[in-house]
């Protein structure tokens, strides 16, 4: 789909992974890929957290900037988001 | 033992800083808490700081701040693919101190603001995630709950300033979730570069800097703007669209910086430079419409979790800082009378808000979202109508002045017809007045 490598731009920044507890969940799977004709999560997040391998939609959030996008165009309302726990999570060195 | 506080701020960015030092100086025992590893952490900005709204907190703050380059050249550009057409305004004036705008880089201006917090008195933690808000029976704000172990701190009222997303504000109830009509995603990078290139590249000198504001086929028809700042030694480049567009358009936020990086006007300014780092952040747009409740019992709201933007004027943190000082004035009056912070004593701070710029700017523009959502063409065609004509005016061909005038008319009428072109300057003439 796209043909630019958001992996090389997450590479410059810094990150404490909070590998126990990921803090966004999708609350049931199914209906990403039975409901959601559009899935924009996978079109909007700017750190491309979600990819789809056909309908199915995965979520791996260790490059995630904590930004909300997929929260918002999620209009399913089927994530569990939250703030990592303190400390955790992107830490801006410029910002 | 429960500790208390006569106020807790949630969040160490523009508003939280701004209400906490307020606070501080004005006695009360505040408590602030922050959930990176340190102010700044989580905070994302192009960034130009205006001076004003900081200038009203700390008069002095030119004398230590970690600023880059103050602002002496402002250029705005519209975009078609191959072109820009633009003005720029330039003027010696603004480099007579003291200087008016500035650009910063926030982890660094974030961290020297809340040294100035803790300077006042304040107790900050950092590494601390407020989870949710702790209410007694008849609903009042009573203190928070942390993700911290025995977490729970208590305080007469607690100021918001979490941020766009305010999780705390929508578990409560306090404000709806944000739809992608009214929020904007910004994604930027940081491109560092020898400070001499990038002295000679923007012809300015030692501490001067050039802004360059950007709209046009860079958004690639979605409502959004570009921009490029000069820092000390390095750019800061980015690009933001409304979510809506994003969503239906199914553009990819870092293809379209990618490609507005690849620009033939705007590659050359940033050739060479490392890229270190890439940031993206939602801007709440919506404007005075989309402005939640702001107080109630025992609680404020402050800076982008109250929405409190003005997306026209490329104007947040200053509102940040403007929204966070009242609030924290609010209540600092309302503790100095002895009065409690009920609902009905807050709302001195929507008069306090009412009053000041921030929400005379915000009801002035507050039909604009409206009329570039619903008129994409000013985004899209007329960049390219303007930077067309420029192009047929200015390219020698052998061909008469008049013809080309002519034509230039011709390719305006066709696009947009003469009614078309009458309205839409109605249109921007309301929007804008």
């Amino acid at each position: 789909m796209s043909t630019v490598n958001v992996e090389t731009k997450l590479f410059q920044n810094r990150y404490l992974v909070d590998a126990e507890q990921p803090h966004i969940r999708i609350r049931v799977p199914s209906l990403c890929e039975k409901k959601c004709a559009d899935q924009p999560c996978v079109v909007c997040c700017p750190a491309g957290c979600y990819t789809a391998e056909g309908r199915k939609v995965t979520l791996i959030t260790d490059g995630c900037l904590e930004c909300g996008t997929c929260r918002i165009v999620c209009l399913e309302r089927n994530l569990d988001w939250e703030y990592p726990r303190g400390g955790y999570g992107i830490q801006y060195k410029f910002g | 033992m429960i500790e208390r506080f006569d106020a807790i701020v949630v969040g160490a960015g523009p508003a939280g800083n701004a209400a906490a030092y307020t606070l501080a100086k004005a006695g009360l025992h505040v408590l602030q808490i922050e959930r990176g590893e340190a102010p700044g952490a989580k905070n994302v900005q192009g960034a130009i700081l205006y001076a004003d709204a900081l200038e009203r907190l700390i008069p002095d703050f030119r004398d230590d701040a970690p600023l880059e380059r103050h602002i002496i050249e402002q250029r705005m550009w519209v975009l078609d693919d191959e072109s820009f057409i633009g003005t720029h305004f330039r003027s010696d004036d603004f480099n007579k101190p003291p200087h008016n705008r500035y650009t910063i880089i926030r982890a660094r201006f974030d961290k020297w603001f809340s040294k100035k917090v803790q300077e006042a008195g304040a107790l900050v933690i950092n590494e601390t995630t407020v989870t949710e808000l702790l209410r007694d029976e008849a609903g009042k704000v009573i203190g928070v709950r942390t993700d911290r172990a025995g977490g729970d701190l208590h305080a007469d009222v607690v100021i918001l300033a979490d941020g766009v997303n305010s999780t705390l504000a929508r578990k409560a109830g306090f404000r709806p979730e944000i739809e992608p009509k009214h929020v904007a995603l910004a994604v930027k990078e940081i491109h560092f570069l020898p400070k001499e290139t990038l002295e000679s590249r923007f012809n300015i000198h030692k501490g001067e800097g050039v802004v360059v504001e950007m709209l046009g086929k860079i958004t690639q028809g979605m409502m959004g703007t570009g921009f490029l700042y000069t820092n000390n030694d390095s750019i800061s480049i980015g690009v933001g669209c409304m979510l809506s567009d994003l969503m239906a358009q199914k553009t990819t936020p870092y293809e379209l910086l990618e490609k507005m990086k690849a620009h033939p006007s705007i590659q050359p300014l940033i050739q060479g430079g490392e890229m270190k780092e890439y940031a993206a952040h939602l801007i709440p747009e919506g404007g005075y419409n989309a402005i939640p409740q702001v107080f109630g019992d025992g609680w404020l709201i402050a800076g982008d979790s109250g929405m409190f933007v003005n997306a026209v004027h490329r104007e947040g943190s200053n509102l940040a800082m403007t929204t966070g000082r009242l609030a924290g004035e609010t209540v600092a009056a309302l503790f100095k009378a002895g009065r409690p912070m009920t609902a009905v004593n807050l709302a001195d701070y929507r008069k306090r808000l009412d009053d000041s710029f921030v929400m005379k700017d915000l009801k002035k523009y507050k039909d604009l979202p409206d009329i570039f959502h619903a008129n994409n063409q000013f985004l899209t065609t007329y960049p390219e109508l303007l930077n067309r004509s420029a192009y047929t005016m200015l390219k020698v061909d052998g061909v008469d002045k008049l013809s080309k005038e002519r034509e230039i008319f011709a390719s305006f009428r066709d696009k947009r017809s003469l009614f078309g072109l009458l309205g839409d300057a109605f249109k921007l003439w309301r929007a804008f007045r």
